[in-house]
């Protein structure tokens, strides 16, 4: 079956399933599970779409496949906890401070240890790459040690008086429970998500990112400095995976490894979407955290990963282009 | 004809290297404390696992980031089969390598006939330890997440291949392994399939317009490769007494496996070994200075992961400065041509 | 004279552009066989094609007898029929000598025989003494005679040249013509594709001009010089080949 016959079978078979699941016994007996892992992988979902949308941009632009990226996350969880706990200061309002400071740290990370090997072959950049994940992540253990912590937000189960409507967290919606770091989480990612798609799309400084993305060459014969814009991107990679650092500091144990999980199913979620698409990373994002609360739902025993290792060597072997990606191999 | 005699005078010399090493590498166990020398077996462990790791992703060009899938398949299959069945480890050994070669073929065939390359054929290496870790850690029969003890036989026993009494038998049963593992690959990098593996890395359409199917190739080398490294790992298992899926699976182990090829030289037939040499002295001094370290350092006392950084930080500057590795390095030094 | 490789009725589209239409084409067992056209005209396409690197839209390659159309390179290679490249393809970091005995273990597989035959390739070729070097290391010129060595090692039956003089100065140019002309002398069958006009005329024992993906004219070289069509195509109106 060609292109759109094929989409067309695909969406009918969704509507069956969709229209016939809910009416079979099954669904009167599990559909407060199946709608609590539908609802869970949501909402991990748009914090994975943030993640991954940080490594599209990087792999889009620099043609960089960055082992670091969850590394990177790992330092913006332990400087948001260590505001939180030293200062007192709300993760949500911390964001102001990780998201530059990533930024920064991105940038210097690009200007020093990645663009000496811009031009080298692709296993020695993931090479650096994945030595630059070593340290951070050690540097981490030697600094504070492997004891995971966490955090508790005292208003997480707060009333909320909108006015319109009271929120009593944790929310009951269609029978799943949804706490209130993890609603916030979700929302805020989508947020940036969209700031981060209007940067790349509406400003000049994306017309930049863009130009030097597809023509790096013609980039810079209409002045574009595009080792420049390069250090740029590094940095808003880092800034978006710095963000979701502090967005899950609430729900997440710290540990020097809790990035390092993100890497992987960053790394998923990109080649799902289609490495270098922004678009891409927000669905597949979306999918993956799907995936993962589902597979646990429908596979009892195994690890959430486990349906997301499944995938993504599905994807890369037979769409390994991803769902919006551009062929590139 | 000159040409002729340069040849087999050159692997002569690759094998008069093997016998110096292993005649150095022999005297290591002499007035070494017991900790040191065991820190040394495990070095020629890694070694060999990188050996194996050098054939397919050295001389066939082809990147793995997952060699850890090898490693335990190795070590498990020693320990499953030594645990429920009473097989001696060195049988063991081989069906350990047997299991690796052929799920390398496996894996292998699906990820080339899809023509994975690159960054893509890493993540799918990558990819597929991750699903026999997460596999092993939920299948009972070989021990779940409790992981599978071997246990102690006491003293000494060649059929068991465990030397508590006498851990200089241990390291140099490794050495001896090491060696066989050097050799067999100075025989595949003379051959003609291994002629054909450094041509598909170089350039497999220009491989294939001389009559050279870069396919069969590669899984050659996947296979080679799975094998020496599941040796290796089956090795491992029975000098820590114990497998678990976490620890042989882990990407820690498939890192470890590459660490000492690209440190000492990619797709050279002594890189292996002597990043190995190299990681290990410095793994050895990072610990000793973080157990004891002198009072201006006093601070990292007791810290854990100091050696990880330190590996990390090699690895970066080693990218950066000197991809080639040491010996890479050396050669550069030399301004010598050919390998 | 026996017909060694024959194209039949080949088509080969790219979208909507057609780069080959319904060439027919024998080559002689024995001969040199040069393809000249304008750039773009559809030769390398041509070899590509019957390499195997492509498989046509329509028609057949029958090489020795047989179709090879559907095969994959390194089969058709195997069977005796190899290809140089345009831009030259050394296996940049093995040495002159690897990148011969690579090519040499085709028909041998014990590594001393093979040697040996690397090595009397290499003497044949004149690059004995270059044979531990770099092979990125050497000259356009060397390079282009390092893929010739290559394929020789093979022990083809026909072998396709894609422009191999293209880049090198009148002496290298003369040097590779006498390799080539050698080369033939020893039985293999060869293909030419080549710009290098007066090189081409005096090498070729027959010539078949491609213009926009068609075969315009095949014949002995005086005669396509003096062919109407091919002269207004290729040449120009007022061209006129000056004598070997």
């Amino acid at each position: 079956m060609r292109g759109r016959s094929r989409t067309a079978a695909w969406a009918g078979l969704v509507v069956v399933v969709a229209v016939a699941v809910p009416q079979s016994a099954w669904w009167d007996m599990n559909h407060t599970v199946f709608a609590q892992a539908v609802v869970s992988g949501l909402l991990i979902g748009g914090v994975y779409s943030l993640v991954a949308m940080g490594l599209s941009l990087v792999f889009g632009v620099l043609d960089i496949i960055n082992f670091a990226h969850g590394a990177l996350m790992t330092i913006a969880i332990y400087a948001s906890y260590l505001l939180f706990q030293n200062y007192g200061l709300d993760p949500y309002l911390s964001l102001f401070i990780t998201i530059p400071l990533m930024f920064i740290i991105g940038v210097g990370i690009q200007r020093f240890a990645i663009n000496p090997v811009m031009d080298a072959p692709v296993h020695n950049q993931l090479l650096l790459t994945l030595g630059i994940a070593i340290i951070i992540e050690n540097l981490a253990l030697v600094l504070f040690t492997g004891t995971p912590r966490s955090i508790e937000l005292a208003y997480a189960r707060n009333e909320f008086d909108l006015g319109v409507v009271t929120l009593d967290f944790p929310l009951r919606l269609f029978g799943a429970v949804v706490s209130l770091p993890k609603l916030i989480a979700f929302l805020v990612a989508l947020l940036l998500a969209g700031a981060l798609y209007l940067l790349i799309q509406r400003t000049q400084l994306g017309a930049a990112i863009r130009a030097s993305a597809q023509e790096p060459e013609g980039a810079e014969l209409v002045g574009i400095d595009v080792d420049r814009i390069y250090m740029i991107t590094f940095g808003v990679g880092a800034a978006c995976v710095g963000a979701a650092g502090s967005l899950v500091l609430p729900f997440l144990f710290v540990s020097p490894t809790a990035g390092a999980t993100f890497t992987i199913i960053a790394f998923v979620v990109v080649v799902l979407g289609g490495m270098g698409s922004i678009p891409g990373a927000l669905v597949g994002g979306l999918v993956i955290g799907l995936t993962q609360e589902l597979t646990q739902l429908f596979v009892p025993g195994s690890t959430k990963f486990l349906g997301v290792f499944v995938v993504f060597l599905a994807v890369l072997l037979f769409r390994p282009e991803g769902i919006l990606g551009r062929v590139r191999r | 004809m000159i040409r002729l005699r340069q040849l087999v005078a050159a692997s002569s010399k690759d094998l008069q290297i093997l016998l110096a090493v292993v005649a150095i590498l022999a005297l290591v166990p002499l007035g070494v404390s017991r900790f040191t020398l065991s820190v040394a077996t495990a070095a020629l462990i890694f070694a060999l696992a990188g050996i194996g790791w050098n054939v397919l992703s050295g001389f066939a060009g082809q990147f793995s980031f997952g060699h850890a899938a090898y490693f335990g398949l190795g070590a498990y299959t020693v320990a499953v089969t030594f645990t429920r069945y009473s097989i001696s480890p060195w049988v063991g050994l081989v069906l350990g390598g047997l299991v690796a070669a052929i799920f390398g073929l496996l894996a292998g065939w699906i990820s080339f006939r899809f023509g994975l390359k690159g960054a893509y054929f890493a993540l799918a290496t990558f990819a597929f330890a991750e699903l026999l870790r997460l596999t092993f850690n939920n299948f009972d029969y070989v021990g779940a997440s409790i992981g599978i003890t071997i246990p102690l036989a006491g003293g000494d026993s060649w059929s068991s291949l465990q030397f508590e009494d006498t851990p200089e038998i241990r390291y140099f049963v490794a050495l001896a392994l090491v060696a066989l593992g050097i050799l067999a690959v100075i025989a595949v990098k003379r051959s003609r399939i291994g002629s054909r593996m450094l041509a598909v890395r170089e350039d497999e359409e220009a491989a294939a317009s001389l009559g050279i199917n870069p396919l069969r190739a590669k899984l050659f080398a996947i296979s080679i490769s799975g094998f020496i490294t599941a040796v290796a790992g089956g090795y491992y298992a029975m000098f820590l007494m114990f497998v678990d899926s976490d620890l042989v699976f882990g990407p820690f182990i498939s890192v470890a496996i590459l660490l000492r090829p690209i440190v000492g030289g990619v797709g050279t037939i002594w890189g292996p070994v002597v990043g190995a040499a190299v990681l290990s002295i410095l793994g050895e001094v990072t610990r000793s200075l973080v157990r004891d370290p002198p009072s201006i350092l006093q601070a990292i006392e007791g810290v854990n992961g100091l050696d990880q950084v330190i590996f990390g930080v090699i690895l970066v500057v080693v990218i950066i400065r000197a991809p080639d590795g040491v010996l890479g390095w050396f050669r550069r030094f030399r301004k010598r041509d050919g390998v | 004279m026996s017909t060694i490789l024959e194209v039949k009725g080949a088509t080969k589209r790219f979208g909507g552009l057609t780069a080959l239409r319904d060439i027919s084409l024998d080559v002689v067992e024995g001969e040199i066989l040069g393809v000249i056209g304008p750039n773009g005209a559809g030769k390398t396409t041509l070899f590509n094609l019957i390499s195997g690197a492509i498989p046509p839209d329509e028609g057949q390659v029958v090489f020795d007898g047989e179709r090879i159309d559907q095969l994959a390179p390194y089969v058709i290679a195997d069977r005796g029929l190899v290809r140089t490249f345009q831009i030259v393809k050394p296996f940049g970091g093995l040495t002159v000598f690897e990148n011969v005995l690579v090519a040499a273990f085709l028909r041998r597989s014990d590594p001393i025989e093979a040697s040996a035959h690397a090595s009397s390739i290499l003497e044949y070729v004149g690059l004995a003494a270059f044979a531990d070097r770099q092979s990125k290391g050497l000259t356009l010129a060397g390079r282009k005679r390092l893929e010739l060595a290559r394929t020789l090692a093979t022990d083809p039956k026909v072998l396709l040249l894609d422009e191999v003089l293209a880049g090198l100065t009148p002496t290298e140019g003369a040097e590779m013509v006498t390799l080539v002309k050698a080369i033939r002398d020893g039985g293999v069958t060869v293909v030419v594709i080549e710009h290098v006009m007066a090189a081409i005329m005096a090498l070729s024992d027959r010539i078949a001009v491609i213009h926009h993906g068609e075969l315009l004219a095949v014949g002995l070289p005086t005669d396509i010089a003096k062919d109407p069509k091919v002269v207004e195509a290729y040449l120009g109106k007022e061209f006129h080949i000056a004598p070997d």
